[in-house]
């Protein structure tokens, strides 16, 4: 199934901005995060359709995922 | 003993008292609300007489704390008609604690109009002299000619063009460390001190020494303690040091509240344009600073400084809020076009948020055109910056020219313009809005941490449950943070690091021999909300007022199709504590 993965922030150094990606059926957001070499820890936020997801949400055909490291403003 | 200035303006006199008992443990904002709640009649006029203009460090202010560079201005705002205060960096926090000087209250006004003033402190005391040199000046030249004739070294306090024109969009301004500007932004305080006649205050720290601290070794453990807990949390200790506060343009971009064109869509197409990912490449390659300190003694270092295409400095101090409000609310796609603004408005003295939440309603009344942002620079230079009659219209601020032109939405509350996160998609920052003793502001209570960044806790930013509690929670804490000196962006380790508070209650007991507790610090935040609360409603500005615009509860927002719906029943409950 194809999905779109969204990187920010440090997570984008030596990976890339947005790319339309392949993976098999089942696939959870953490599953993409290992396949990225992303250590689950530094993981901030996840987004799915821009609402907030878990690392053991199972992904669907054409789901947007967005990972950001913890960071914050104001 | 600390030192209470009294300048009062109707007389020219100066006088210094030994500051009351019941304020030795006030500071920052707890001292100016407290001033403001007591002195000044919440009916006045706020250009009149009888408003007073009250500057107050922190309480940690000019120690070593790490990231105690600020300090507070409060005052009837002419804006909101509410109390307001209003913090900044800059170096005169640090220099009024060593000076011992608990606060700066500025009283009256001079019969005539014709005569501008300066005010010199410094451990001598207070002067009140003519002004002329400055009149009519903006900032930067205010500045410079202040280091001419007084040093390089001098903390300075000053208005532009917008606050000598008593325009209800104009800030204080403050010099920082290397001689750029910082803003007490919001609420038009720059038009109350021009109504006092006072173009500038300086204050000289010559003579001072270290402040005395009770137990010293104890304020360095807390300390050590402290700013470890600002390093080792990620966003205080990476993402805002690298990426500044622009780093959230993607992030609301991403879940949808990132308001855009005047407020009708939650996403930016150019919202990459504008991101702090592309602020912090484009700094670098310019061989710009992307890592800064407003004040001395930050240990965050939020800041930068953006440069040119030619590497020359274009502006400092580059604040998501600003790049926003150009970049999506008024569609500007140019990184470098929205500097220039932000340049430019700090010269002017200008609110960087209600100026630019202004022109997107400007551009929806169709003074302008959406994206247009020389047409903007044009209008901030020539319009508002010369004070025609457009500029006027313009320079009192959303409401006002929403109301001239007869625009619906106006995204304001209490007639201050709301900020960079939509309230329809970010529920807790909607309840801070309506809520908010200040009018709309997000630094009251930034439920955004919450609701968005997963910092201390998650609760689901659509949905409306939990959200009262969040914002009267960080309001409470807020009002207490902002009493100490202490940046605000401490909160983030705050929340998720369990010594991180601890500590700052530390620190203030070691500096004054006081056992305080964390619930004197949580009790001291609701004092003051409270005792703000009871001035807006003496001045007419009651629960009625604590709403959002009626078009957050008409509207949609894409992309998740949300619109306001929290009962305003459920939003008067923020009161019951
Ligand atoms: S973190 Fe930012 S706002 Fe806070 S003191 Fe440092 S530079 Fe100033």
């Amino acid at each position: 199934m194809l999905i779109t993965v969204k990187l920010f922030a440090t997570f984008r150094e030596n990976r890339f901005k947005e790319a339309r990606r392949e993976y098999p059926p089942g696939t959870t957001v953490a599953d993409v995060a290992t396949e990225l070499e992303i250590d689950h820890g530094l993981i901030g936020m996840i987004f799915i359709h821009g609402r907030a997801a878990e690392l053991d949400r199972v992904l669907d055909e054409g789901d947007v995922l967005a990972l950001f490291p913890l960071l914050g403003g104001g | 003993m600390p030192k209470v200035i009294r300048i009062n303006m109707t007389d020219l006199s100066v006088r210094i008292d030994e500051a009351p008992e019941a304020w030795a443990g006030l500071g920052g904002r707890a001292l100016t609300s407290t001033v403001v709640a007591a002195e000044v009649p919440p009916t006045c006029h706020p250009l009149g007489p009888n408003n007073k203009l009250v500057f107050a460090p922190g309480l940690l202010s000019g120690t070593a704390a790490g990231n105690a560079g600020r300090m507070s201005a409060g005052a009837k705002s002419p804006l909101t008609g509410t109390i307001k205060e209003s913090n900044a960096g800059g170096t005169c926090g640090r220099m009024l604690g060593r000076l011992d000087i608990k606060a700066i209250i500025i009283e009256g006004q001079p019969a005539s109009t014709e005569t501008w003033y300066q005010i010199r402190i410094s451990s001598e005391g207070a002067v009140i002299e003519p002004e002329a040199e400055t009149v009519g000046m903006n900032n930067f030249a205010v500045l410079d000619s202040v280091a001419r004739r007084y040093g390089e070294d001098k903390g300075v306090i000053t208005i532009g063009s917008a606050g000598e024109n008593l325009m209800l969009i104009s800030n204080i301004s403050t010099r920082d460390p290397e001689g750029k500007l910082r803003s007490f932004g919001r609420g038009g305080l720059g038009a109350v001190m021009g109504s006092k006649r006072v173009k500038f205050i300086t204050i000289d720290q010559e003579g001072t020494r270290p402040v005395p601290l009770v137990d010293s070794a104890a304020f360095k453990a807390a300390n050590m303690v402290f700013t470890k807990a600002l390093k080792d949390h990620p966003v205080s200790g990476q993402g805002l040091p690298t990426y500044g506060t622009a780093v959230l343009v993607n992030i609301l971009h991403e879940i949808g509240g990132l308001p855009t064109r005047n407020f009708t869509s939650g996403q930016c197409e150019h919202h990459d344009m504008i991101s702090g990912e592309h602020m912090y490449d484009t700094i670098v390659a310019r061989g710009g600073e992307p890592t800064h300190g407003c004040s001395l003694g930050c240990v965050i270092q939020c800041s930068q400084v953006y440069n040119d295409k030619d590497g020359k400095y274009l502006t400092s101090g580059f604040e998501y809020e600003t790049i926003w409000a150009y970049g999506a609310d008024c569609l500007i796609d140019n990184l470098d076009l929205i500097a220039e603004c932000d340049n430019v408005m700090d010269d002017l003295g200008v609110d960087s948020i209600e100026t630019p939440v202004m022109f997107g309603v400007a551009m929806e009344a169709g003074i302008l055109k959406f994206g247009d942002g020389t047409e903007v620079l044009r209008m901030l230079r020539e319009e508002i910056g010369k004070a025609t009659p457009l500029g006027r219209i313009l320079g009192a601020g959303t409401a006002m020219v929403g109301k001239t032109y007869g625009v619906a939405r106006v995204p304001v509350v209490k007639g201050q313009a709301i900020p960079a996160y939509d309230p329809r998609s970010v529920k807790g920052i909607g309840v801070t809005y309506a809520t908010t003793t200040q009018g709309a502001d997000h630094t009251a209570g930034y439920a955004v941490a919450t609701n968005v960044l997963n910092v201390g806790g998650k609760v689901d930013p659509l949905s409306n449950e939990g959200q009262v509690e969040l914002s009267r929670n960080l309001q409470i804490a807020t009002a207490a943070i902002d009493s100490t000196g202490l940046c605000l962006f401490i909160a983030f380790p705050a929340l998720d690091i369990a010594e991180c508070l601890p500590a700052t209650v530390d620190m203030l007991n070691a500096r004054f021999g006081t056992k305080l507790t964390m619930d004197d610090v949580v009790g001291l935040g609701k004092t003051v909300l409270k005792l703000e609360h009871e001035f807006n409603l003496a001045a007419g500005i009651g629960p009625e007022q604590d709403r959002l615009p009626e078009f957050f509860e008409l509207e949609a927002i894409a992309p998740h199709n949300v619109k306001w719906d929290m009962e305003q029943k459920e939003l008067e409950t923020f009161w019951n504590f």
